[in-house]
């Protein structure tokens, strides 16, 4: 069972107190998108073994949405932050390199 | 005009504990940006209180001011004291982006008292209370259902929706039964 | 014959006698006692009877891992099956009686199994399967059922309580054998906060068995000395009786306490399941001895040699006058010397090995003991109880050199690390070739959140045998430096493994050599099965039964793998091992349900006027967590009675409906509006202050999830009113988009849900009961339909909605939840002079039903669009974007061709089954009917006096008086027209008076 820390309230909170909320730097596509677009954004997540970067909301905390990076294998846990960011932050893809440096990034 | 009445009638129980439901309790729900310049004056102004720090509650007498998230707070209060501090706050916080909502009714609110109490929360809570700091408001989980609460002399307040306050008080009363203490002595 | 020594005992209270009963005969034990010991004190060796055959079954062991020794503990509602004698501590007036057999533990009809043993080989279950049907129907499975099982369940609802708690550590040290106990020292020397957990009653684990000397003394000094040091430092916890049971993700632990196990009845917890939270854990768990596999192995008398001298020297208890020594390892002559040293006699040690010359060994030749090298046993004499063993060369196929007369053996094949904790979270295994064990390979750790350690493996687990290494091993592990305490320990030379005794044994004997005591698994059927073509540890395990009984494998699994790899001709580790999984031991269900019973088994949410309702012949209806009245019963009335009498006079008089539960969403800001348009599919920035406007709420797939009516309460704010159950869901999405997608907008929500008592007074007499309520206005004038006003009503300060969802006249009234029950009780004492009686639930559904109102979970299931529903009108044109527009403009939701929503009208006034649907003619790809509707509601109308029901059907508004036929569950049809869903009042007249 997961700990990961709220990066609002600094509450290293365990996975009964969150919430999962799958893939996370989702691009909204919505009227005018094309079909393959929409269906890109809609239904194809990423579920890869490794290095993932996802959603989570501290429900049973200050109920914001944060985001995780973190290893599905192995469940190391590389950083969270906060929700109000399209794309992870520096240093938490530097750590990410450092500790996989066969990771192909973020795409 | 009827009096405003608490879920469970003030109801009670003693175990290793002491467990009672008090109220009805004033509540605001005080949502703005805490970096709002605004903000700090308003407290101060209408609660004589100023910002709290992440995760802290702050005191004055029977009035309390609680960090609840980044862009949350929760005033505790005598609930006759609720509307005209609405209307302060309100007041105080014109032109500014914020929401203020009176949440007295909408919450259920316990005391755990004795030396124990920690104990009791320990058994329902996933939380770590020997890193608690002592004015630290925590939300968290009470079993199945959302809770916050705090430290307070002589054990801890603790704040749940009204509608399960039964359920609650069914929790609080199982996990302070006598002879279920988690370190006995 | 087993019996209690006259000294000894180093656990038992010779001054505390405890009576206690087995099978209904009246025994007495010491306190210290577990049950095995006292049992064994009282001569009943016999415990059991095996799983498959029904064999005779003793006490093996003298822990967790005994096979043989479970039995019903306790009576009536405290009866619990399948405890483990050998970790159930004996209490005065104990009551255990044995399990799996019939009619008696002596005369058993099953051992037929027995005689028949060669038909019911390995995979015998699965082999069944492939017979004519009939035979598994009529033969077999009547057979298996009636011999299966092994506890009985208990009848009656469990008496006791359980609780759960939450712990966090630096570090979580599982076992308190010197191992554990030093890595705690060592670690709260630090200031680390360390929690220590030991499965038994004692401190200490083996060390003070096995005559081990730290810094001179009796290891019983060193480990009383080291508990009271750490009872001492705050940052310590230690536990006793509290199994570790797994280990999982991020140092999760879960840990079950026997709080009361041992003082049923005294009003604590029975039992206390731990979640812990560790930094890091270290698992000082030991060491589980190997039996030997020789013929007849099982029967009662045969024991595991540690264990023959845990109950010499824990609860002075013989286990036999004369006690054989079977082993290959220099560690089963300590029981040699403890069986001496009681005053008892081994009349040999047979020893497989072709030498040994360590210590122990010249130690037990000085004291007069004779020693047998290159010696097994080719077979065990006796049935219920060993009476000898023929004794036959190890390297040979078991021709019997000798025989000798004992009444109980004790074996070892040496000793395996528990390393189940280790391997829970991942943790791999290396083999071992020294010990012939799988131990935890340090390279290859289960790993934590930030990629480190988690677990760390110390002493016998770590496959360290030597008390010297042990606590070295221990300091190191808790991250300590200085020397370890002085340890006096014989040199042991190496053990030498044995899969077979004797090593070229016949199939007769390979057919009497037991891997699993209760599975009744032998050498024999894991041979079979990997002749069958089983190559796989996991799939011979699945086929033969391996390690599947209660004890999950603790003796049989390196034995049978070995078998195995030794069938397959491959290196044992190459053959691996089965997984590990939680829990160690069997957790009671009662820890893991822990509060979740009864009244608080889940949260049962309760509106303010709850206890009215109670108090008022209420029939509740559970709608998520809340329970909101179905109906008001009168005596004699049934339910749909009730629903009928309440619709009725809803109608023609009053109605009062509790509608606290509907969400209520407060939402403010700037850019509210903006962002309720993005919220619903119509337009919400346009309504103006005062008015209510009746929203549809998509997912961004297009579908349908939610239903309300929006209220303007000021400029900036809108009071969006959700269904009952969507409260939490619609606040949680709104706040979903306003935080990850659009967080640059100015928007603030407050869930207000229960804030307020909401209370729909409905009818024609609604606005004469609110004008006598007094305090505002509520005339057509001045709150015209679909319009809000604030004041107050009795007294109490209310915001009055004037929406209906019944087609009558009718307000909702929101007043203070601390005064909701004040003001429904206003209602109830001023509405009887116009006849006001409350409804509920039911009577709802048939009012919005009757006028066509759709219900989210009703008419719609996550597939259908506001189109289907002909709501059409609901959805705006003109708006650039909304959540669910992209969705709904694929072609599949935008063709003609949808199931829409209409009116369905029995021809012979029949209610339509709930969830009915029509076939259409021809057949599907998978050879079913073709469908083309099914009804969504269904009711008797008390209105119209008659069925009504409403319905998805294909094309469906397009097929207005066309009947279609809806076939009944248990034959039949019924035939219903298509008409207008609205069925009453189609112009709306009476909800706009």
């Amino acid at each position: 069972m997961l700990i990961l820390e709220c990066p609002y309230c600094g509450v290293k909170a365990e996975e009964t107190e969150l919430s999962p909320g799958h893939e996370a730097h989702l691009k909204r596509f919505g009227p005018g998108s094309s079909d393959e677009q929409f269906e890109s954004y809609m239904f194809a997540r990423k579920n890869p073994k490794g290095v993932h970067f996802e959603r989570w909301r501290h429900t049973y905390g200050c109920g914001k949405w944060f985001l995780a990076a973190r290893c599905t294998a192995t469940l190391e846990v590389f950083g969270t932050y906060p929700a109000q960011t399209s794309e992870p932050p520096a240093d938490i893809v530097a750590k990410i390199k450092a500790r996989r440096p066969n990771w192909e990034g973020v795409k | 005009m009827s009096e405003a009445a608490s879920a469970l009638g003030n109801a009670s129980f003693e175990g290793f504990a002491t467990i009672r439901e008090i109220g009805p309790m004033g509540m605001i729900a005080l949502r703005a940006k805490h970096d709002l310049p605004q903000l700090s004056a308003a407290l101060t102004a209408v609660l004589g209180l100023g910002l709290p720090e992440r995760r802290r509650i702050l005191t004055r007498g029977e009035v309390r001011v609680g960090w609840m998230s980044p862009d949350e707070l929760l005033i505790v209060l005598p609930y006759g004291d609720v509307a005209a501090t609405v209307a302060a706050l309100t007041q105080a916080l014109a032109g500014v982006h914020m929401l203020v909502a009176d949440v007295s009714d909408a919450r259920c609110i316990f005391r755990i008292e004795g030396e124990k109490a920690a104990q009791v929360l320990m058994k329902l809570c996933p939380v770590d209370f020997a890193m608690l700091a002592p004015d630290e408001l925590r939300r968290t989980r009470t079993a199945q259902v959302p809770a916050a609460f705090w430290a307070e002399q002589g054990g801890y307040t603790l704040v749940a929706f009204r509608s399960v306050a039964a359920y609650v008080m069914g929790l609080l009363t199982h996990s302070a039964q006598p002879g279920s203490e988690l370190f006995p002595g | 014959m087993s019996t209690r020594l006259a000294r000894g005992g180093r656990l038992i209270d010779r001054a505390t006698a405890h009576e206690f009963t087995f099978n209904g005969k009246r025994m007495a034990g010491f306190a210290g006692d577990t049950l095995a010991s006292a049992l064994l004190a009282n001569d009943q060796m016999l415990v059991g009877r095996s799983f498959k055959y029904h064999r005779p079954r003793g006490i093996v062991a003298s822990g967790a891992e005994e096979p043989n020794a479970l039995v019903n503990l306790g009576q009536g509602a405290r009866l619990e099956p399948n405890q483990r004698t050998t970790t159930t501590e004996l209490f005065p007036g104990l009551a255990a009686a044995s399990q799996n057999h019939w009619p008696s533990l002596e005369f058993d009809v099953g051992v037929v199994n027995n005689a028949v043993a060669r038909f019911l080989p390995a995979g015998f279950y699965y082999k069944t399967f492939l017979q004519p049907r009939a035979a598994w129907k009529h033969l077999f499975e009547p057979v298996i059922r009636a011999s299966a099982g092994l506890g009985r369940a208990p009848t009656e609802a469990d008496p006791d309580r359980y609780e759960q708690a939450y712990a966090h550590c630096d570090l979580l040290v599982v076992g308190g054998g010197i191992a554990g106990l030093q890595a705690a020292l060592t670690a709260a020397g630090t200031g680390a906060r360390v929690i220590v957990l030991e499965q038994t009653a004692h401190w200490g684990g083996r060390a003070p068995v096995d005559d081990v000397l730290i810094d001179e003394k009796p290891a019983d000094h060193w480990v009383a000395a080291t508990v009271a040091a750490l009872s001492a430092m705050p940052n310590v916890t230690l536990r006793l009786r509290c199994m570790a049971a797994g280990v999982y993700d991020h140092g999760y632990v879960l840990a079950e306490e026997r709080v009361a196990d041992h003082t049923p009845g005294d009003g604590r917890p029975k039992k206390r399941l731990w979640r812990i939270r560790a930094a890091k854990v270290i698992t000082a768990t030991g060491a589980i001895e190997r039996p030997l596999p020789f013929a007849g192995n099982d029967i009662p008398g045969v024991m595991l040699a540690s264990a023959v001298r845990d109950y010499i020297v824990n609860w002075a208890v013989s286990p036999g006058d004369r006690v054989v020594i079977v082993t290959n390892n220099d560690d089963a002559y300590r029981t040699a010397i403890a069986v001496h040293r009681a005053g008892l006699t081994v009349p040999a040690v047979l020893d497989a090995r072709t030498e040994a010359d360590g210590d122990l060994v010249q130690e037990v030749r000085s004291l007069g003991i004779a020693v047998h090298l290159n010696r097994g046993i080719a077979k065990v004499k006796g049935g219920r109880r060993v009476s000898g063993v023929a004794v036959c060369a190890q390297a040979g196929e078991g021709a019997v050199l000798d025989e000798i007369a004992c009444d109980a053996v004790a074996m070892s094949g040496g000793w395996s690390p528990v390393v189940h904790l280790w391997s829970h979270c991942g943790g791999k295994l290396i083999w071992d070739e020294a010990q012939a064990a799988f131990r935890p390979d340090p390279q290859r750790p289960p790993i934590t959140h930030d990629g480190q350690a988690m677990v760390a493996a110390v002493g016998s687990a770590n496959g360290l045998l030597q008390a010297d290494e042990v606590l070295a091993d221990a300091i190191r592990a808790a991250g300590g430096s200085g020397p370890a305490p002085k340890v006096h320990a014989p040199a042991e030379a190496a053990m030498v493994p044995v899969w077979m005794m004797p090593q070229g044994a016949s199939a007769e004997l390979r057919a009497k050599m037991w891997l699993d005591y209760q599975n009744d698994v032998k050498v024999a059927d894991v041979q079979l099965a990997a002749r069958e073509g089983y190559e796989s540890v996991e799939h011979t395990k699945r086929y033969t039964t391996l390690g599947m009984a209660t004890d999950q494998g603790k003796l049989s699994n390196i034995n049978g793998l070995a078998v195995l790899a030794g069938s397959l001709n491959a290196p044992i580790p190459q053959v691996g091992t089965t997984t590990f999984r939680p829990p160690y031991t069997p957790v009671t269900l009662g820890a893991l349900a822990g509060e979740a019973r009864g009244e608080i088994f889940q949260p049962l949410r309760r509106t303010p006027m709850h206890d009215w309702h109670q108090a008022h012949g209420v029939y509740w209806e559970p709608v998520g967590l809340w329970r909101r009245p179905y109906c008001y019963t009168r005596p004699g009335e049934s339910h749909a009675d009730a629903v009928k009498r309440e619709v009725v006079n809803a109608r023609s008089h009053l109605g009062l409906l509790d509608a606290s539960t509907l969400g209520k969403i407060v939402v403010k800001g700037p850019d509210a509006g903006r962002f309720l348009d993005m919220m619903y599919t119509n337009v919400m920035s346009s309504l103006p202050v005062g008015r209510c406007r009746y929203g549809l709420m998509c997912n961004e797939n297009g579908f349908l999830m939610d239903d309300g009516v929006v209220a303007r309460i000021s400029d900036d704010t809108w009071l969006c009113h959700t269904t009952s159950g969507g409260a939490d869901r619609i606040h949680a999405h709104m706040e979903d988009w306003l935080q990850c997608e659009w967080w640059d907008w100015q928007v603030y929500t407050a869930n207000l849900t229960e804030q307020y008592a909401q209370i729909a007074v409905v009818g024609p007499s609604a606005r004469k009961l609110l004008e006598k309520l007094g305090g505002m206005d509520v005339s057509k004038e001045a709150l015209p339909f679909m319009h809000w006003a604030e004041g107050t009503l009795a007294g109490i300060p209310a915001r009055a909605f004037r929406i209906s969802f019944s087609g009558e006249l009718s307000y909702e009234i929101a007043v203070p939840a601390g005064q909701g029950l004040a003001f429904w009780e206003a209602c109830i004492a001023a509405g009887k002079e116009f006849g006001l009686m409350p409804y509920g639930t039911e009577a709802l559904h048939v009012l919005r039903a009757e006028k066509g109102f759709i219900m989210i979970g009703d008419e719609t299931d996550g597939t259908v669009i506001p189109q289907d529903l002909n709501l059409g009108w609901a959805v705006s044109k003109k708006k650039a974007d909304f959540i669910g527009k992209r969705g709904q403009e694929r072609t599949f939701l935008a063709s003609p061709d949808r199931w829409k929503l209409v009116g369905l009208e029995t021809l012979d006034g029949s209610v339509l089954p709930d969830g009915a649907i029509a076939p259409a003619p021809g057949m599907n790809a998978n050879g079913q009917r073709n469908t083309q509707g099914r009804v969504t509601s269904t009711y008797y109308s008390p209105t119209l006096k008659k069925g009504i029901a409403m319905g998805l059907v294909h094309r469906g508004p397009d097929r207005m008086g066309e009947v279609l036929e809806f076939p009944k569950i248990w034959g039949g049809v019924v035939k219903a027209r298509i008409v207008d869903p609205v069925f009453y009042d189609k112009a709306g007249e009476k909800q706009d008076v």
